[in-house]
């Protein structure tokens, strides 16, 4: 049998295997290529990164060798007399942010207990996803919404009031007359993180098992309880980097606090007075800026930016690596 | 507490008192205030969008949407068109072949490496991509749109390519060892049988990705904010107007009709962006079911 096929079979297996080993060829080829061009867009987002701080580090040049480290604590800013620091800068930054956070965190917290915890299902359908909208509503709207919506609110109601009842802390100073303040810009800034943090925790919380929490309210524990007792012990580390992601989102927060914060250059204790944070001055000052240096002093607010920003990031991402949940499921 | 064991009496109603009625009502409290959490949030939510459109709703005519400046936003809309188009452009290809090297070659080291890359890019301040891209494409020649798109676009990445990493790793495992089984080549498993399944959701990454960048002002505010707002234009090469940039400037001027332009535009953006990205969240969520995830 055999012999008498083979003469017929055999270029015909000849011929498959040549088409064989051309398609395995081509195979080969395309794993290759496809693998290949993965690889390049990894890297070329490795290399935006890269990309960002050096830039970054080469406009602040002309600024950092001029003013050196002194930028970070001096706190004049003249541009027309060639007088640049960044302290103001970096006090408005970190206490805008800080208030958001204090305002925020606690806010967002209780909606991620809320929906994991209290709503019905119908109920955490509609209110999850609402929350959500209000991270897509772009920076610029509501920080034209806090100029002609919400300060004149705050100056007229919540200011006064605040200074009425805890007028003693030197924080709730006299109201001024704009409603521009560090106040107005942290509000502003609370409703931005309010979403990222509450997402978070809403997916920490649904993660607590659920026979820990029945055991405890099987042993008496109230609902309140059960939370204080179990659910944020189990989640805290987690709850600690969503606040840090949700403070890194405040400190970089450019267009809606230069909108409202009411560009001052002093530091103020009263949160009630103007101020400023450097991303906001950035957004100002630098499409007018002129000079080289005046520029080169904003690359240089950008370069303290960048390294607070990807400190809390970083530390956002360890804290929340190391406690098992992964950053990556953090949006 | 004082005197012995106090006997309860088998006639008293089953009420709480003391300690127990203090700690239920701790507890009713906390949930009323969580509860309160949540209608503030979305309290807070119905209050920006409601002033939106109670202002921006008069200005809105057919005139406004496709006039020339100052009557009408025509150019502006358009311009935000072709710099988020181009920057979608640049920035899908790029993050869903990045989240195929993530669920299908990486390691475990790189992949998380890379992540942690995308975290990174995903938590940079929008100013300083702004400085970014002016220092590398503006300074020195001129504003342009596709500056600005490059601006979004790294915005764009780390959104889409998470999106895109959910979904590919919702494709069933069996569906890729079948492939296996018959002996096709990787890259022809993942051209025709991961990322044909994966599309709805890499689709709905795509429009929620480009619903937050339309938004985005800060990374357009050096490259494209000196437009001439009056007549349309295409050309990505120079500055285009946009949305945002004019909301931003109209925002700092006082005068009425300003006012009542930046509230049209306020307007129009936000429904987009809204209508964009609340479709986006019903078919994802429908294509993730679809792919038996959560």
């Amino acid at each position: 049998m055999s012999a008498a096929e083979s003469p017929v079979m055999r270029p015909r297996a000849r011929r498959r295997r040549g088409a064989s080993s051309r398609r395995k060829r081509f195979d080969r080829f395309g794993d290759a290529a496809l693998r290949g061009i993965c690889i390049l867009a990894v890297l070329l987002a490795g290399g935006a990164i890269f990309g960002v701080v050096y830039e970054v580090i080469d406009g602040a040049r002309p600024a950092i060798s001029q003013y050196g480290l002194g930028f970070l604590s001096d706190t004049a800013w003249q541009p027309n007399f060639n007088e640049f620091g960044a302290g103001a800068l970096i006090f408005g930054t970190l206490v805008s942010s800080f208030v958001a956070l204090a305002i925020g965190a606690p806010i967002a917290i209780s909606i991620g207990l809320f929906l994991t915890l209290l709503a019905p299902a119908g109920v955490r359908g509609v209110v999850a996803p609402l929350v959500e909208l209000l991270a897509a509503i772009p920076s610029v709207i509501l920080g034209f919404w806090g100029i002609i919506v919400l300060a004149p609110f705050v100056r007229d109601t919540i200011e006064p009031f605040l200074n009425g009842t805890l007028g003693f802390i030197p924080l709730f100073g006299e109201p001024q007359t704009t409603g521009s303040s560090v106040f107005t810009a942290s509000l502003i800034l609370t409703i931005m993180i309010i979403p990222i943090i509450a997402s978070i925790s809403r997916d920490l919380f649904q993660a607590v098992p659920r026979d820990v929490q029945d055991g405890a309210a099987a042993l008496g524990a109230t609902r309140w309880e059960v939370v204080r007792g179990v659910v944020l012990p189990s989640t805290s580390s987690g709850l600690i980097a969503a606040s840090l992601l949700g403070l890194g989102r405040a400190l970089g927060e450019a267009i809606a606090v230069a909108q409202v914060i009411g560009a001052g250059s002093a530091i103020h204790a009263s949160l009630f007075m103007t101020g400023d944070t450097l991303a906001a001055r950035i957004a100002n000052e630098f499409p007018g800026a002129l000079t080289e240096m005046h520029q080169s002093a904003l690359f240089y607010c950008g370069l303290i930016l960048l390294v607070i920003g990807l400190a809390s990031n970083l530390l956002a991402q360890m804290i929340g690596r190391r406690f098992g949940y992964a950053g990556g499921a953090m949006r | 507490m004082s005197g012995p064991a106090a006997v309860p009496d088998p006639a008293a109603p089953l009420t709480p008192s003391g300690n127990l009625r203090r700690r239920q009502a701790v507890s009713k409290l906390t949930e009323y205030a969580a509860t309160g959490a949540a209608v503030l949030a979305v309290g807070v939510l119905a209050i920006v969008i409601i002033s939106v459109i109670q202002r921006g709703a008069s200005a809105i005519s057919f005139d406004f949407l496709v006039k020339g400046g100052p009557d009408g936003i025509g150019p502006m809309l358009v311009g935000t068109g072709v710099i988020v188009g181009v920057a979608t452009l640049i920035a899908a290809p790029i993050a869903i072949l990045i989240a195929l090297y993530l669920t299908e070659y990486a390691g475990q080291r790189f992949a998380r490496a890379i992540q942690m890359t995308l975290d990174v890019m995903n938590g940079l301040p929008s100013i300083i991509i702004a400085l970014f891209i002016f220092g590398l494409l503006v300074v020195g020649k001129k504003q342009s749109g596709i500056a600005g798109s490059i601006g979004l676009a790294i915005i764009m990445v780390p959104l889409i390519a998470r999106g895109t990493q959910e979904i590919l790793l919702l494709v069933p495992k069996a569906q890729r060892e079948a492939a296996d089984a018959l002996g096709v080549a990787r890259w022809r498993t993942v051209l025709t049988v991961v990322l044909p399944s994966a599309l709805g959701g890499i689709a709905t990454a795509t429009v929620l990705a480009v619903a937050r960048a339309a938004g985005e002002t800060a990374p357009l505010l050096l490259a494209s904010s000196t437009f001439d707002g009056s007549s349309y234009h295409l050309n990505p090469f120079e500055a285009l107007p946009n949305v945002p940039i004019r909301i931003f400037q109209l925002s700092e001027d006082p005068n009425p009709e300003a006012v009542a332009e930046a509230w049209g535009l306020s307007l129009v953006l936000v429904t987009l962006i809204l209508i964009a990205s609340l479709s986006a969240r019903v078919l994802l969520a429908r294509s993730k079911r679809k792919m038996g995830g959560s």
